[in-house]
């Protein structure tokens, strides 16, 4: 007696395809699809204030750290507060519609409430200082010493083109790593971290083995979860 | 049918009754899963699902606090998870040596047991992975133990035993379940066909993939059969000596031990068996398998028991010798105060306070074996049931005495600490068993549990020589009286 029909003869064979074809499927769409570079990346959300970068870092020139105070010392980036705003802006464009949130937090000392667009996991320890003091690479016959640092932009992109600040790089383990195993492409002088669009000179690649030697990143586990 | 006086040049004679026929064991075996489940099936089995279900709540538990309800701390970092793990681990052996060593050896008495002992190692296996998976305290992201692509730039790493671990513990449960499925294609072709019910019919015929019994079939069976026992071989002495390597690659006293892989294989072999024969006596009497699985037999296991526990003596002395003859005080310490207990005792003249379990050990898995030496020892169903369970508590106090002892008084006084299990530790433990037994049960009702096939493959008129066979007469050749013709191709 016959108790399979006899097409069931191919049903290994497509088993063991749909099978192979779902196991590697599901891995290429985790790794592909549930990748900070696929969900990160481009994350440019609203502003109580829409402040463009665009217009203050690049076209007015302002330099980051003039609104991010101190971040070469400090662990944190900081959030610039109001009166950072007011202290141009109770001279310059007093009556703008767009800026009457900052004007009310200046009058009511309530803190503007910005949206934070990178956000590291708790376990990851990252310390702004670390990659802006600027490491002693060299020093001259004279005296001038050669400090490398990392710049904002190797980071966060050109901000001085964003009219909304987004995500620009992948803030994954992986992009890390990158960096650290090989830190050479974006080193600079600690003098120009705020530059954007700093191109190296000739003479300064001459010497990139001593800058990375000077930084020495570390990629064991602790050097970043502690 | 009354068999003909054996042919005694031809190889090892069956170890089952003489006149037992091939529908004799057809019968015997698959009546188990045709008739209705016997009082004794019952009574076993809700209690092992009750179990089953409290290993469930102690892991949702576990998942839910974390595994700080485990009584592993400092300085005993490890503790009964890896000692449990270690343990269902080891077990698992005697199935693969059974099916994989024996076969090659021509061992043909292991056909009564094979099944039944490879399906053991393949739950033991199941549920040694319960407690490393469990271990790793956030088991949602256990699948980073795969070297898959990922986002973090890093692979799992590859120097580490406890990564060899986790491949050497995949490949043995692949290859056993493979291994283990092989060899049942003819038998569940045989229940297919006895089957009464369309459904039935369809569940085991899908299962035996379309088995005909042809001569192709046959020769292709065979064939990967003998392959997969090959592959099997190395595994018996591979997964236990990595295992081993968990503890020997590291430099702690007590684990940092050239012995440990043979020492770890032996000791495998050796609980293995002992659950093998344990359950194996409670099947026999719930089932009445009195004519497959005979007296014969558990003399054959004991005997490895017997060389098994010799072995794993030699290695408990060895070590012991080592680390006086090394003249190393760490060593020596580990040894003669963490676990003799009275070979040095502290500044306070206390011994060691976990001495107890170091001769728990001794006394079940060296002294109680010796009893095997006796014929009389070695034939006893109630003898062997209550030394097998001796061993297999003997055994899990091996794994216990060389985790916690050499983690719980280590070189710098103030750190000393004991180990404590908590009430979890126990229930899990207890709830692993649930797992074995409810899988274990389910298969016995389910599966043909021993294999027919070969069994029947060792039964006098099986072979081709046998006079007095019906078939004789049909084949002149065998009878030895005319000159065999030449093969038709």
């Amino acid at each position: 007696m016959q108790i399979f029909p006899r097409e069931l003869n191919l049903l290994p064979m497509v088993l063991a395809g749909v099978g192979t074809v779902a196991g590697v499927g599901l891995i290429l769409v985790v790794w592909i699809y549930f990748s900070p570079r696929n969900l990160q990346v481009g994350y440019s959300p609203e502003q109580p204030v829409p402040y463009s970068h665009r217009l203050h870092a690049g076209e007015l020139g302002l330099d980051c750290r003039y609104c991010h105070a101190n971040v070469e010392e400090s662990a944190e980036a900081m959030i610039p507060p109001t009166q950072t705003c007011m202290g141009c802006h109770n001279v310059v464009r007093t009556e703008s519609a767009r800026l009457a949130p900052i004007r009310e937090s200046w009058e009511t000392g309530e803190a503007m409430e910005w949206v934070r667009v990178h956000q590291l996991p708790d376990h990851t320890y990252f310390n702004h200082s670390t990659h802006l003091y600027g490491a002693l690479a060299s020093e001259g016959p004279n005296g001038e010493e050669v400090r490398v640092a990392i710049g904002c932009e190797s980071c966060h992109g050109r901000i001085d083109q964003m009219e909304v600040v987004g995500v620009d790089q992948p803030i994954a383990m992986q992009w890390c790593l990158e960096c650290h195993r090989d830190p050479s492409e974006h080193l600079r002088p600690v003098e120009e971290i705020t530059t954007m669009g700093w191109e190296p000179s000739d003479e300064w690649l001459e010497h990139t083995d001593e800058h990375v030697a000077a930084v020495l990143p570390p990629t064991h586990c602790s050097g970043c979860h502690r | 049918m009354a068999s003909a006086a054996p042919i005694h040049e031809l190889g090892e004679r069956s170890l089952l009754p003489p006149g037992t026929t091939f529908n004799d064991v057809t019968e015997a075996v698959c009546r188990l899963t045709e008739e209705k489940a016997p009082r004794g099936w019952w009574v076993l089995f809700l209690p092992s699902v009750a179990l089953l279900g409290l290993m469930l709540s102690c892991i949702v538990y576990l998942l839910s606090m974390g595994i700080g309800v485990w009584g592993n701390n400092t300085p005993a970092y490890w503790a009964w998870d890896i000692t449990n793990f270690v343990w269902w681990i080891g077990i698992g052996h005697a199935g693969t040596l059974i099916s994989a060593i024996l076969f090659l050896f021509r061992q043909n008495w292991r056909t009564s047991i094979n099944r039944f002992a490879e399906a053991m190692t393949v739950f033991a296996v199941l549920c040694a992975a319960i407690f490393p998976a469990l271990h790793t305290g956030r088991p949602w992201f256990d699948y980073y133990l795969a070297p898959l692509p990922n986002q973090m730039g890093i692979w799992p790493n590859f120097k580490s035993p406890l990564m060899w671990d986790v491949f050497a513990v995949n490949t043995y449960l692949t290859i056993s379940v493979i291994f283990w499925y092989v060899g049942l294609i003819p038998d569940l072709a045989t229940l297919r066909d006895r089957s009464k019910t369309l459904l039935r019919k369809r569940i085991y015929g899908a299962l035996a993939l379309g088995w005909r019994g042809s001569h192709r079939h046959w020769q292709h069976y065979e064939r990967a059969y003998l392959i997969f026992a090959a592959i099997s071989t190395p595994l018996v002495l591979s997964v236990h000596s990595i295992v081993s390597f968990d503890f020997a690659t590291s430099v702690m006293p007590g684990w940092h031990t050239t012995i440990f892989p043979p020492y770890f294989v032996a000791g495998a072999v050796f609980s293995g068996f002992a659950l093998v024969l344990t359950l194996m006596l409670i099947v026999r009497s719930v089932f009445k398998m009195h004519s497959l699985v005979t007296i014969k037999h558990m003399d054959l296991m004991n005997k490895f028991m017997l060389g098994t526990g010799i072995m794993v003596g030699y290695a408990y002395a060895m070590e012991f010798f080592i680390a006086w003859y090394s003249g190393n005080p760490y060593e020596s310490w580990v040894f003669f105060h963490n676990r003799l207990g009275f070979g040095y005792l502290d500044q306070e003249g206390n011994w060691g306070p976990l001495w107890w379990s170091y001769w728990a050990m001794v006394s079940c898995n060296v002294i109680a074996p010796q009893l095997f030496w006796f014929k009389k020892v070695r034939t006893s169903v109630p003898a062997m049931f209550v030394i097998t369970i001796f061993i297999n508590i003997g055994m899990w106090f091996e794994r216990f005495v060389i985790i916690v002892t050499s983690l719980y008084r280590d070189f710098l006084p103030g750190s000393w600490g004991s180990f404590h299990a908590t009430w979890i530790d126990i229930l899990l433990y207890m709830g692993t068993f649930g797992l074995f037994f409810t899988l274990f049960l389910l298969f016995i009702r389910w599966v043909p549990m021993i294999a027919i096939a070969e069994v029947k493959a060792t039964l006098p008129h099986a072979h081709p020589h046998h006079a007095g066979d019906d078939h004789a007469e049909d084949h002149p050749a065998a009878l030895g009286t005319v000159d065999a013709p030449a093969p038709a191709e």
